[in-house]
């Protein structure tokens, strides 16, 4: 988790997407999966993902929030303080999630119903401050942001596929709309263990097999 | 590096401030459109209550919603003995719409305020109830539509906090509330609620006026939610019985089922 903040100096002049930039927004996709690989917000993961829609506003959300919390600490990190840098990132992520809450709680009433309590808790998810902390206090704002992106991103897919199959064989719908119904299979009964945490932890343990039978990785 | 105390207090103040300004300074641009929003829900929860009016709502604007309850929606506020009341505690005026019956729900039943909504459409008229209580995990409320004569029921609304996704959060669903449609609430002339039985797919031998089908794995949340309207109806009866059109016909018959 911390190698990246050892990366060599900048070359002047960089591409918009240089070759280096492009491994912040695709290594943490599979290589460096913030929660497959790096076993990080793993409670998210389980909570929202009954259903694809809350899901998707989960996944936005905290994608945005670790965007803009890398951006904003990696253009504080000259002057945050060392000692205190652990609150001060506590106090900027916080400050995000609560506008984020906000803006919810005015434009998407019914999100904001189903999902206040999970977006409250961006502010604990592992994944936006360990971002901050092995990344953005050591890095430029634009690669800063790229990470977050990147993170957000490999964060997203993940508990996205994770809601795809808890949806699909729990309530037998993909995004509220009645799948097995409309091919003809409505009598097929729909899987209690998939609307509970059990069933994320199950399909989300899949998800690793299959991508370490892929990438090979091993834990050491 | 290692910086003094003085430079850490310093940007630890001005972080705050700047932190503390952003916030608030959003929630008072947002505020107008989040208080909207809320409201908007609110009468949304109220007028699906109707079923009639609840198929009509997804494809209405929230202009045509809200134009649709000033329409016929009439709203009025009752305590415990069936008295109306216009002022809150600090003598402000009270809206029924802004009742927070959660609020209310953690107070002694004498002390709550009860808001009614009227619903008239031509000639069609009924009552729309405000309810409730505590389902499995956590709250569950919703709202009863009570036909004008005050016995059967036109449709119910419900919604949860935190019950169980597939058992318990299923009371939210149409097909679960479209059961007790046209129950009635009274039995013997006695005010007796609706009760979800227990289990699913009952014969029609074991359902009866006063019962509907229960939800397979989600006895609790149906004990739930069958506490919380006998509760609540109960709780309306005074104000039934000073209020309604028909005060005079059902006075007699509920004066004795008055608790």
């Amino acid at each position: 988790m911390s190698t990246e903040t050892l990366e060599k100096p900048i070359v002047k002049k960089e591409a918009i997407f240089s070759k280096r930039r492009k491994k912040f927004v695709i290594d943490p996709l599979s290589d460096d999966n913030p929660i497959t690989i790096q076993v990080l917000g793993i409670c998210s993961a389980l909570a929202v993902t009954t259903q694809m829609k809350p899901t998707m506003v989960m996944a936005i959300s905290v994608t945005m929030v670790l965007i803009l919390s890398n951006l904003i600490i990696s253009l504080m990190r000259n002057i945050i303080p060392s000692r205190v840098r652990i609150i001060v990132q506590l106090a900027v992520v916080a400050t995000l999630v609560t506008l984020v809450n906000e803006v919810l709680k005015a434009y998407a009433f019914d999100m904001y119903k189903e999902l206040s309590v999970f977006i409250g808790l961006i502010i604990t998810n592992c994944i936006v401050m360990g971002r901050l902390e092995a990344f953005a206090l050591g890095n430029k704002p634009y690669d800063s942001m790229l990470d977050g992106l990147g993170s957000g991103l490999g964060y997203s897919w993940i508990i996205l596929t994770v809601a795809f199959f808890r949806e699909l064989f729990g309530s037998g719908k993909v995004f509220g709309y009645p799948v097995f119904e409309a091919i003809g299979m409505d009598n097929l009964a729909t899987n209690g263990l998939m609307v509970s945490p059990v069933g994320a932890f199950m399909v989300l343990g899949f998800i690793i097999w299959v991508q370490r039978t892929k990438t090979g990785y091993v834990e050491h | 590096m290692r910086q003094s105390n003085t430079y850490i207090i310093v940007f630890s103040l001005i972080l705050t401030a700047v932190l503390g300004g952003l916030l608030s300074g959003v929630s008072q641009v947002l505020g107008p459109t989040q208080k909207k929003a809320q409201d908007l829900d609110t009468k949304k929860q109220i007028l699906g209550a109707i079923p009639a009016e609840k198929t009509k709502l997804g494809d209405m604007s929230p202009e045509e919603i809200l134009a649709r309850y000033a329409e016929v929606i009439s709203s009025e506020v009752a305590d415990y003995e069936g008295n109306l009341v216009t002022t809150n505690e600090k003598g402000e005026p009270l809206v029924a719409e802004n009742v927070n019956i959660e609020k209310n729900y953690k107070k002694p039943a004498e002390e709550r305020v009860y808001p009614v909504f009227k619903y008239r459409n031509g000639n069609e008229v009924a009552y729309i109830l405000p309810t409730y209580g505590a389902g499995l995990w956590d709250a569950i409320w919703g709202f009863v539509a009570l036909n004008e004569d005050l016995e059967t029921i036109k449709g119910v609304t419900f919604s949860h906090k935190g019950e169980t996704p597939g058992l318990g959060a299923r009371i939210t669903t149409d097909e679960v509330q479209e059961r007790y449609q046209g129950k009635s609430i009274v039995e013997n002339q006695e005010l007796v609620s609706v009760t979800m039985i227990k289990g699913e797919g009952n014969p029609p031998s074991k359902l009866d006026d006063t019962k509907v089908d229960g939800l397979a794995g989600a006895t609790l949340t149906a004990n739930g939610v069958n506490a919380m309207l006998l509760n609540y109806l109960g709780y309306y009866q005074a104000y039934f019985n000073k209020h309604s059109a028909n005060a005079n016909a059902n006075a007699d018959a509920m004066s004795m089922n008055n608790q």
